[in-house]
């Protein structure tokens, strides 16, 4: 602009406006309060809505985690349930408590934490609620090598977690390679994943037609999401996993935000993409590879924690924590149920969950849509 | 001042050159503008500013340094970029989105401090975004969407500001709105701006230094009054036309020529 070039002679005076330099400096002072920036507490952005959802949601865990704990064949006063936890009470109480029902209980926990927080990473990248770790392939590519595992017979040697971590990495690398490398994201992901989960349910199906009656027994049981007779042998490895991946990811988060405004937008921001995508999927799929090896493939807890998580925290992202949290009630809550519901029948909690999860996340659309926000 | 040049460069997608030897000094604390017919290189050679491509050769310098082997994060202090209509996610609100200019300057330890608080409401205020910070960013008009971009570049305090066409999908009113609002940003904070834009009568009347290019090399750069000739619009845009002082500002105004519009003797 050559503000100081006098105007063409005979031309239209120009419409005078207030001068924008002589405003001063910025007025900041008293907008704090009436905006309502995020404030900062020991360094982290203050969302109070979301920390009261957090804690609210882990209350709610830990009462259904202890309701578990005390009901079943064997009921225990829920007064004396937290104590066993400790081995303090009754040595029937504690026996119960903490050699039957804990493992079970705590991988049901754990597997809730990870497929969840699994599903709000992989939702957060792809801007895609839709791509999550159950429709995209990661999930079917574990369960086709446990169920190779169980069927062929080497599912002993390498163990289930080494099996179900390798199973994912294929999956998720099938689906990178075909849709992901050229940049690609959203809906190419979702439909390409979607192939790549047909080609190994198929697989699965063709070596569980192949296997032997015990086999296919064991295999079905566990290929609906199962946490019947889950022992410590299964909390080990999981609990290992979390431990590490969970706060990975939330560590993450940031690279993870600015993922979402593009990777031009992301880059501008001084996030390395290519590392910070490599790293993102890689913990999404290890989480996911984790507890379908401990638990098979429990239905719906990636795609719909993640969902619900999001809704109650009104953010434009799954968050990582409240999604885990959320994950833990849906898959405990679900498991309560699958056990209360009819007790003869051992019902597994992927039942269960595909049922909840899939009608909460239906309530919820139905209605973010009639409010007009676009689900 | 941080000062950027670029030197020797030659940007290329897989095997086709896009812009080839290309020299260009960026002058510090003014605004730059890049104009050039469709597919001429204008936002390839802005992305490569940015850092956002690797040259095949030569470089990009910032104060005297190849971008490329400066860390991520330091270049993110000093140049921003704000890429040609960018998607912002569904339901973010524009508080959240200015929030996230500031990462460049935040740590795993520390995300979220006053100075980042500060530096927020200072772009809302700047872009006049203020009141509407609560809102969900996809619920804005353009114009607003727009500002909200300009608004999450401004928080991240750069001296170098990079804008790929910021005006495209704006009506006239809301076109003007946003140029003037850069050169605020310019004029008060002494911020280097560069910008590609498609309109060259905007282009003249909004640079201080305008660079005009065409098939990835610079066929002119100046002051546009000196620059704009009629001669040189035919040659870059394959357009015949006459130049004439815009009425408001006396920078050059281009009246295109066409078929059904040849020209006419034009009197003074």
């Amino acid at each position: 602009m050559n503000a100081v070039t006098p105007p063409v002679p005979g031309a239209p005076t120009p419409t005078v406006l207030a001068d924008p330099y002589a405003a001063g400096p910025v007025p900041t002072t008293g907008d704090r309060s009436r905006t309502a920036l995020h404030r900062s507490l020991f360094g982290l952005p203050l969302r109070p809505r979301l920390a009261v959802m957090c804690v609210v949601t882990a209350l709610a865990a830990f009462a259904v985690f202890c309701l578990g704990l005390a009901l079943g064949d064997y009921p225990v006063p829920l007064v004396d349930v937290v104590p066993a936890l400790w081995r303090s009470g009754a040595r029937g109480t504690v026996f119960v408590v903490h050699e039957v029902r804990l493992p079970r209980a705590l991988t049901g926990v754990l597997v809730g934490a990870a497929f969840a927080a699994s599903g709000a990473v992989l939702q957060a990248i792809t801007r895609n609620p839709l791509a999550s770790p159950d429709m995209v392939g990661i999930n079917a590519g574990a369960t086709t090598a446990v169920v190779a595992g169980i069927v062929l017979g080497f599912g002993d040697t390498l163990g289930t977690p080494t099996l179900g971590l390798a199973g994912g990495l294929l999956g998720a690398l099938a689906v990178y390679l075909l849709a992901w490398r050229r940049g690609s994201t959203g809906f190419r992901i979702v439909l390409v994943g979607i192939g790549v989960s047909w080609m190994c349910t198929s697989a699965t199906d063709y070596l569980l037609t192949r296997a032997k009656m015990h086999q296919a027994q064991e295999a079905v049981g566990w290929l609906v999401g199962n946490l019947n007779g889950r022992g410590w042998e299964s909390v080990r490895p999981l609990g290992v996993a979390v431990a590490v991946l969970l706060p990975a990811a939330l560590l993450l988060a940031g690279w993870n935000r600015n993922l979402q405004l593009g990777d031009d937008v992301a880059r501008g921001l001084g996030t390395p993409v290519q590392l910070a995508r490599g790293l993102l999927l890689l913990v999404s799929v290890a989480l996911v590879s984790f507890a379908t090896a401990a638990a098979g493939p429990v239905l719906f807890v990636s795609l719909a924690a993640p969902q619900i998580a999001q809704r109650l925290a009104r953010l434009s992202a799954p968050p990582v924590l409240l999604s885990a949290l959320t994950g833990v009630l849906l898959v405990s809550g679900s498991d309560l149920l699958a056990r209360r519901l009819l007790p003869d029948t051992d019902l597994p909690v992927g039942v269960v969950t595909g049922a909840i999860g899939a009608g909460f996340l239906l309530r919820l659309l139905v209605r973010s849509n009639r409010a007009g926000s676009g689900g | 001042m941080t000062v950027i040049r670029a030197e020797g460069l030659t940007l290329a997608y897989d095997d086709r050159n896009v812009v080839s030897e290309l020299d260009l000094h960026i002058p510090p604390g003014r605004v730059t503008v890049v104009v050039g017919a469709n597919a001429c290189g204008k936002s390839t050679l802005l992305r490569a500013l940015a850092r956002l491509m690797r040259p095949e050769h030569g470089a990009v310098l910032l104060d005297g340094r190849a971008i490329h082997t400066l860390p991520t994060r330091q270049v993110a202090r000093q140049v921003g970029i704000l890429p040609q209509t960018p998607v912002a996610p569904e339901g973010i609100s524009v508080l959240d989105l200015v929030g996230r200019g500031r990462s460049p300057h935040q740590t795993w330890w520390r995300q979220w401090s006053t100075a980042d608080e500060q530096a927020v409401a200072e772009a809302l205020a700047a872009t006049g975004m203020t009141e509407l910070a609560h809102r969900p960013v996809d619920e804005l008009s353009g114009g607003q969407r727009q500002r909200a971009w300009i608004a999450m570049a401004v928080a991240q305090q750069t001296p170098v500001l990079l804008l790929d066409e910021p005006t495209t999908y704006l009506d006239l009113a809301h076109q003007v709105d946003v140029l003037d609002l850069v050169t605020d940003l310019n004029r008060r904070d002494g911020r280097t701006v560069v910008m590609v834009l498609h309109d060259l009568n905007q282009a003249c009347r909004y640079a201080d230094h305008l660079v005009v290019m065409r098939d990835g090399r610079i066929a002119a750069e100046g002051d546009p009054a000196a620059v704009v000739t009629a001669e040189l619009v035919t040659e870059v845009f394959g357009l015949g036309c006459q130049v004439v002082p815009d009425p408001v500002t006396a920078t050059p105004m281009v009246i295109p020529l066409s078929r059904h519009h040849p020209a006419r003797t034009v009197t003074a």
